[in-house]
């Protein structure tokens, strides 16, 4: 106890100029590793928390919500100076965000929200979902030009609310372009194997040539598609655009190799906004909005997709 | 023998022909055939193709059930060999040492399957629910839970390729049904595994090494599995430890019931459960096809299997018997009372 203390005063006296945030502790109870793209989560949270000087505690929950309220109970017990709490589950949050409460620590949520009252959790840093669709759709309207287009779409697993949501987004994004339709809708489960299986059926039940674009819920159904329409004889990218959400490393392979046309990034950096607001809070008493939305960053072939996929990996995706 | 199986399986045949009708309705083109990019294209080939996983694992299931067990953790085991081929794959070896590693892990799979059940006697569903919940686990281990993806050729035809225009995964699943309905059918094998079904303890006094047949269908199913999976992955050109096989144990069950074998063990027809495999694709495709929202999709499937499984029941059987028994002669004679009505059927050895 006394060999940290000593610690942190002299890292204190080392760095004075990150002062700030340096001599605070942040705990991060994360879902655990369900996708590349939760490990990816982690490790920019990581990075963030290096950068800016901050010792984080992590907690891996193992897909299980028990484990993670074990996790916000001890990080309470230890006396962090705020929770980061990527939730598992949207219910049963609100007796141990109220022992938060009640210890004065402000608890942030990443990436998901709880059904809880408000003013149980500082602020929530989450993506939109409907804003992503959209962009997406506005992608395609300027692509097209005016011109003529029947797209098919592979949808999330139904019922969820990123397929619900990335749905009702792209369609508002083509609102304004009455030349393109979707004339085609299944679900692909956000699975590579049912994207090529459902683009398959797709493509024999319109034709190749009359599908002009496709837009997938997520970059793995795209990936699974790509397959598909090059198993059909077409080619990818040029006589199907393909624009799809998430921004996995694999897809930017895929529009390296002109396969596809466009990602829209779901952004794993959910904890540098996150930090920005805890900073601000500690340094004035500034109180965040409730909500705060991520960007959703379009990336289309004039990227430099080699750096992106090199950098994603590294990641850890 | 062939006239027998032919009587055996005419009610999948209906069906599937059923089914097959209703794809034609809602796509004029289903039953068009083409020679693209020197493959096979179209509707048909799609549903053999994509019905491979879900038939190679109704071959293993149809065994195992037969001697009235079941195996939930075909698609768990699917997982494993896909990660398993994929991670062998990635390290630099050539795509048949993968595929023979991926084998082996689905026939260490079912021999623990097999021990559990022959050995330690645990209920069949519990023995296999263990690996049907852990199996998804260690293949995430092996896969450290991305999705493992490798360009090996020799591997990814197997789930992708052609021979000879025919999508491999189609070439596989008729040989691996072939093989082994030659082996228990032109040996006493098959009839072995149906007397365990039956009665385990009397074939036991019987001098039949009941313990030795189970550990083998167990055997079989897992191998079969493994199979499944390595296709699964190659079309994919990766192993997805998360979703491949994914529920994919209920389809192969259905399949084998769909298929006209009894849960309760005895007498089986694996043509009949690689025809049921065959039907649930054939349901899937018209869901595709139909362009129906996709929150139909479930629903639609229910429907139409519930249909099928009712028109197969005994009840509607011994109506459907009676109606034609007195639509002819008054009494039908013993010989096609012998060959038509139900409870008969089933006595028969």
């Amino acid at each position: 106890m006394k060999l940290k203390s000593t610690l942190l005063a002299s890292t204190m006296a080392l760095v004075p100029l990150s002062a700030l945030a340096a001599d605070k502790t942040v705990g991060f109870s994360q879902i655990g590793s369900e996708s590349g793209w939760r490990a990816a989560e982690t490790t920019v949270t990581k990075q963030q928390a290096e950068e800016r000087g901050i010792d984080l505690k992590f907690a891996d929950a193992q897909q299980k919500q028990e484990n993670q309220i074990k996790a916000v109970r001890s990080f309470i017990a230890q006396g962090v100076d705020a929770i980061l709490l990527a939730p598992v589950v949207a219910t049963g949050w609100d007796s141990v965000l109220e022992e938060a409460q009640d210890a004065e620590i402000p608890v942030i949520l990443l990436d998901r929200t709880v059904d809880a009252p408000d003013d149980l959790y500082m602020t929530a840093v989450t993506s939109d979902l409907v804003h992503e669709g959209e962009v997406a759709g506005n992608w395609l309207q300027d692509e097209m030009a005016g011109a003529d287009c029947r797209v098919v779409e592979l949808q999330g697993t139904t019922g969820s609310s990123p397929a619900i949501d990335r749905k009702k987004g792209f369609e508002m994004g083509i609102e304004d372009a009455p030349n393109i339709e979707i004339v085609r809708s299944q679900t692909g489960d956000f699975t590579r194997a049912q994207g090529k299986v459902v683009m398959e059926s797709f493509l024999k039940a319109e034709g190749a040539e009359n599908i002009c674009a496709l837009y997938a819920h997520n970059d793995d159904m795209a990936v699974g598609a790509i397959q598909a329409i090059k198993e059909a004889g077409a080619t990818p990218g040029t006589d199907i655009k393909i624009v799809s959400i998430d921004s996995v490393p694999d897809i930017h392979l895929a529009m390296l190799a002109g396969e596809a046309n466009a990602t829209v990034e779901l952004t794993p950096n959910m904890a540098g906004p996150a930090f920005d607001v805890l900073e601000a809070y500690w340094a004035d008493g500034t109180m965040p909005p409730k909500w705060i939305q991520t960007e959703s960053k379009l990336y289309t072939l004039e990227d430099d997709n080699q750096a992106i996929y090199d950098n994603k990996k590294s990641l850890g995706y | 023998m062939i006239g027998s199986t032919l009587r055996r399986v005419t009610p999948q045949l209906l069906i599937l022909g059923v089914v097959l009708l209703m794809n034609l309705a809602v796509f004029p083109g289903f039953f068009t055939i083409e020679f693209q990019n020197g493959r096979l294209f179209g509707n048909l080939i799609d549903v053999l193709n994509r019905g491979a996983p879900v038939a190679l694992l109704s071959i293993g299931m149809t065994l195992v059930i037969a001697t009235k067990g079941i195996d939930l953790s075909v698609g768990a085991v699917m997982a494993i060999a896909g990660a398993v081929a994929a991670s062998v794959v990635t390290g630099g070896a050539g795509w048949f040492t993968a595929l023979l590693a991926a084998l082996a892990a689905g026939l260490l799979c079912g021999l623990w399957n097999g021990i559990l059940v022959a050995i330690f006697r645990v209920q069949p569903i519990v023995a296999t629910l263990v690996l049907m919940v852990a199996g998804r686990g260690i293949a995430q281990l092996i896969t450290e839970g991305k999705i493992m993806t490798f360009l090996n050729e020799g591997l990814i035809h197997l789930g992708a390729g052609t021979v000879a225009g025919v999508p491999t995964p189609i070439l596989i699943w008729l040989a691996m049904g072939t093989l082994v309905t030659l082996i228990v059918r032109h040996t006493a094998l098959g009839m072995l595994i149906e007397s365990i079904g039956v009665n385990e303890t009397a074939s036991r006094l019987a001098g039949i090494n009941s313990r030795v047949l189970l550990v083998t269908v167990y055997l079989v199913s897992g191998f079969c599995a493994a199979l499944a999976g390595v296709i699964v992955a190659a079309d994919i050109k990766g192993a997805d430890a998360n979703n491949a096989g994914l529920w994919m144990e209920l389809d192969a069950i259905l399949a084998v019931v769909i298929g006209g074998n009894s849960l309760l063990g005895g007498r089986f027809s694996i043509v009949a459960s690689l025809l049921g495999a065959l039907i649930i694709q054939s349901v899937n495709s018209v869901i595709l096809l139909s362009g129906m929202p996709p929150e139909f999709n479930l629903v639609i499937k229910a429907l139409i299997i519930i249909v099928i499984l009712v028109i197969q029941s005994p009840t509607v059987k011994h109506a459907l018997y009676l109606l034609r028994a007195s639509a002819g002669s008054a009494v039908p004679d013993a010989k096609e009372m012998g060959r038509n009505a139900p409870s008969a059927k089933e006595t028969r050895p």
